[in-house]
């Protein structure tokens, strides 16, 4: 499309606009943790590394981070294997039902949070408690993978679109069994779009906080309920400012990491 | 290439062991195959996912004990009348309705130049570098991007010093708070398909329209908005559905706004039964609006 001299520069100058507002707030965050201040004053009078000195001790936020992982593995590993199960099966079979299986497949993340946490929270009580298990990191677990079997099945279901069954038949032909036409051909190929489905399964998981504030025990705190608990505490704010800044700084990982093992993940978003 | 018929394996002079006869039954049986892949997944999301689902709504039917606040398990469909006739939780739905599509509609209109920008008038050496760009703040925490708002819409705070040359205040906390934050948070969403489907446009149509004699204009109404639409149902999915569900922006920004969100969570302790009837009203409209946007095909294009 021939665009004219003008609109080039108002797109320009709009896209330049839209990338100022979606930086700036996170700058700012960046620029507070390092703001003298306890109370958050504007423009900062000093600045100063006390709180990230303080951050790197805070036992709340450590143990937040280490439970947040604990659950983000947990639900990575088993959406991995359930999304590309899922994903194997709809890309390679046609049977009944299989628009509602995508369907379903999304509606964990589409529906609130809010609801998905409160219909997990009431089938534990009602379900696992009489079995005497109670709330805790299992059950975050559960409801963590429940929504991250998307990212992954998304992610395989592109991968497997975009490849071809030759290679495979190929290897039938030449008298590879089932299970070594998996190990040999397969995998090789879906293994990076898995990897990026597990980091972007990961991340989303790390994130979330409505579900997790249903499902987990007392005690289990992941690092989301620990922000938000302590953010309202005046002695904790600049902790929790340090702690914000660094998962501005570490979000950079996982979609650069994504966009290297998969461009057919260049969407990366919640689906 | 599932339903070939099985080829005849090279004879080797070697007997299959016991993998290689799995292995040639499950070739020979592609429903036995489809089976064994669907089963774990479906027990998951149907038995774990929708059975929580259906016990939540069930249980939207049921009452408490106005002392105790104990679970009734008798049926009555009061929560649901009570859901229709009182007028502080109509407001709230239709304030939450109102919410999101306005954060939908504020979206679509920042993403499009954005994505448009990136998708077609960036130098195509620089394009992957703006979609990781657009990709990084999603990444960054949800709460850290809410709580910066906080930070720029609290009184005396960034938003109010660099408003205060032009003699203006920000909106401070409340509802314009919320649906400027929640636009934000979720932007990305937006842009990403979008962008997707912008660079997929082939380059040939737009020519084409050209040639007849189409100006720039004509070009962007006829060819551009409605091949893009699908991308757009795509975002909008996700803006819509984020906004409507959302409590804990609106807790962090929105003074004294009550979202549907909200007052599921302050029912939930004290009245189950109607904090679940209250949370139909997220769970129908969006359904609703997934059937809706599934028959323009945006979720294929998600």
């Amino acid at each position: 499309m021939q665009l004219s001299r003008p609109a080039r520069i108002a797109l320009r100058a709009t896209a330049a606009t839209g990338f100022a507002i979606i930086y700036v707030p996170l700058l700012l965050v960046l620029i507070n943790s390092f703001n003298i201040d306890k109370t958050f004053g504007w423009p900062p009078s000093g600045f100063t590394l006390r709180w990230w000195g303080n951050a790197w001790h805070s036992s709340g936020a450590r143990d937040a981070l280490w439970t947040s992982v604990k659950a983000g593995s947990g639900a990575t590993t088993i959406a991995l294997v359930l999304g590309t199960l899922t994903a194997f099966a709809v890309q390679r079979y046609k049977f009944f039902g299989r628009e509602s299986i995508s369907f379903l497949v999304v509606l964990p993340i589409a529906l609130p949070g809010i609801v998905t946490g409160v219909a997990l929270n009431t089938a534990f009580h009602a379900v696992l408690e009489p079995l005497g298990v109670g709330l805790g990191l299992f059950t975050v677990i559960v409801g963590h993978a429940t929504f991250c079997v998307v990212v992954v099945f998304n992610n395989v279901v592109a991968r497997l679109r975009r490849m071809s069954g030759s290679y495979e038949e190929a290897a039938a032909d030449l008298g590879a069994d089932t299970f070594q036409t998996f190990r040999d051909i397969t995998f090789p190929l879906v293994r990076s779009a898995l990897v990026a489905g597990g980091l972007l399964a990961f991340a989303l998981s790390f994130d979330e906080i409505v579900v997790t504030t249903f499902t987990a025990g007392p005690g289990v705190q992941t690092l989301p309920v620990w922000i938000f608990s302590n953010m309202a505490r005046p002695q904790q704010a600049p902790v929790v400012t340090v702690v914000a800044a660094v998962l501005v700084l570490l979000s950079v990982i996982p979609v650069y990491l994504a966009q290297r093992l998969s461009s057919d993940t260049a969407s990366g978003s919640r689906l | 290439m599932t339903d070939t018929v099985p080829a005849a394996a090279p004879d080797h002079g070697i007997k299959p062991g016991p993998g290689r006869r799995l292995a040639g039954t499950l070739h020979r049986h592609p429903r036995l195959r489809l089976s064994l892949l669907l089963t774990a997944p479906m027990t998951w999301l149907v038995v774990a996912y929708l059975g929580s689902l259906a016990a939540l709504f069930m249980s939207a039917f049921w009452t408490t004990d106005p002392f105790t606040s104990d679970v009734v398990k008798t049926w009555t469909p009061d929560n649901f009348k009570a859901l229709f006739t009182t007028d502080v939780y109509r407001n709230v739905a239709l304030r939450s309705i109102g919410v999101a599509l306005a954060v939908t509609v504020i979206d679509v209109l920042i993403a499009f130049p954005v994505a448009f920008y990136t998708a077609r008038v960036a130098k195509p050496k620089y394009r992957p570098l703006l979609v990781v760009a657009v990709l990084t703040p999603l990444w960054a925490s949800y709460l850290v991007k809410a709580y910066a708002w906080r930070i720029i819409l609290s009184e005396g705070g960034p938003l109010d010093w660099a408003l205060r040359p032009f003699g203006a205040d920000g909106p401070g906390y409340g509802l314009p708070a919320v649906i400027m934050v929640l636009s934000y948070l979720w932007l990305p969403y937006m842009i990403l398909p979008i962008h997707a489907g912008l660079e997929q446009l082939p380059a040939n149509l737009l020519d084409a329209s050209a040639d007849l004699g189409a100006r720039t204009w004509r070009t962007f109404r006829s060819v551009v908005v409605p091949m893009v639409f699908p991308s757009i149902a795509a975002g909008s999915v996700f803006t819509f559905s984020l906004s409507l569900g959302d409590y804990i922006a609106v807790q962090i920004v929105g003074g004294k706004t009550q979202l549907i969100g909200n007052l599921v969570y302050s029912n939930i302790t004290l009245d189950l039964p109607l904090a679940a009837a209250l949370g139909t009203v997220p769970v129908v409209v969006i359904v609703l609006y997934l059937l809706a946007v599934r028959r323009s095909g945006a979720l294929a294009a998600l």
